[in-house]
């Protein structure tokens, strides 16, 4: 017996249905032997499906019907102008769980995922800052500004890249940039 | 189909040369560079044939309405009322009402054709009692 649990069951999903193993299986009853904390789905059998490209699944969405909805059913067998609207969704209900319209319908997770998005980069953010602060070692001695300014002046006497670089910025007559 | 993708791809670029390629839009039709190509015509008339059958049986149509639905184009409303009445022999009102809506989803963004759809189907809607989704207020969330 193949089962799966439903967590997997999501992404199985996603694919082709007809490429899982759906498998007809009249009159066999649902069994669970162990108590498992997720449900395992039974695999052997057709698989109820809601999908825009495939409009009509193995089986229906409740297969298991009380006694009105046996007699709705039966109802069914004869002319349907004689069904009330309500009977007719009713009816519709028991063979499928979505309509197109509760298919299609817009899920709002964008927000969800640019929120999260948006808080952890800013958690990041507070996380760098607090590097920078408790865990960075102090700037080297070349970074500050008098060393700099040394370190300009060295480059500009030993005339660094006079062609199209710095000491080419640099005007040596008035002594100050171009 | 997939035939016929390896047939261009194998016959390569001197067939191309010879022959246009004829595409027609918007109903289906196969891509050869050689070969015989099915007629929108032929394509309905097989649909409506397979969906006639009068002892067709759920899966069948279960299958044939899934196959169909995969194509890329919107059933004539000549294969829709073939379908519905295969629905009425099963005694399917729901499986019916799931069709309409698979039609107006497969017009896509061409908003005038599931109401042409629906005014072609008309007469046998009324005659078997098939109610639209709208009417039932399925459209809605």
């Amino acid at each position: 017996m193949l089962r799966l649990t439903s967590s997997r069951l999501g992404s199985l999903l996603a694919g082709r249905p007809t490429a899982a193993l759906t498998f007809s299986i009249k009159g066999r009853a649902a069994s669970q032997q162990s108590h498992e904390v997720s449900e395992a789905v039974d695999m052997s059998r057709s698989m109820y499906y809601d999908r825009v490209d495939m409009p009509l699944p193995d089986k229906p969405y409740k297969d298991v019907l009380s006694e009105a909805e046996q007699k709705l059913k039966q109802k069914e067998k004869g002319p349907w102008s004689q069904l009330t609207n309500e009977e007719k969704v009713a009816l519709y209900r028991l063979k499928f769980c979505q309509s197109y319209a509760e298919m299609r319908a817009p899920s709002g997770e964008w927000k969800t995922v640019l929120g999260g998005m948006l808080f952890f980069l800013g958690f990041t953010g507070l996380v760098v800052w607090w590097q920078r602060i408790y865990v960075y070692p102090p700037n080297p001695r070349t970074l500050e500004d008098d060393w700099k300014a040394m370190q300009l002046q060295r480059m500009l006497d030993m005339r660094i890249n006079p062609v199209e670089g710095v000491s080419a910025k640099w005007d040596y007559d008035k002594g100050q940039w171009k | 189909m997939f035939r016929a993708a390896v047939r261009l791809s194998v016959s390569g670029a001197r067939s191309l040369t010879r022959t246009q390629p004829r595409c027609q839009a918007p109903l289906a039709s196969r891509c050869y560079s050689h070969g015989k190509q099915e007629t929108d015509e032929e394509f309905d008339a097989r649909w409506i044939t397979y969906f006639n059958k009068p002892d067709i049986d759920a899966w069948e149509l279960r299958k044939g309405m899934n196959t169909l639905i995969g194509y890329d184009l919107v059933p004539e409303p000549k294969i829709l009322e073939a379908v519905l009445r295969a629905c009425r022999r099963l005694n399917d009102l729901a499986s019916a009402i799931r069709i309409l809506e698979a039609v107006k989803d497969k017009a896509g963004p061409h908003k005038d054709i599931y109401p042409y759809v629906i005014q072609e189907l008309r007469p046998i809607l009324s005659e078997l009692g098939i109610s639209t989704p709208e009417e039932l207020g399925l459209d809605k969330m």
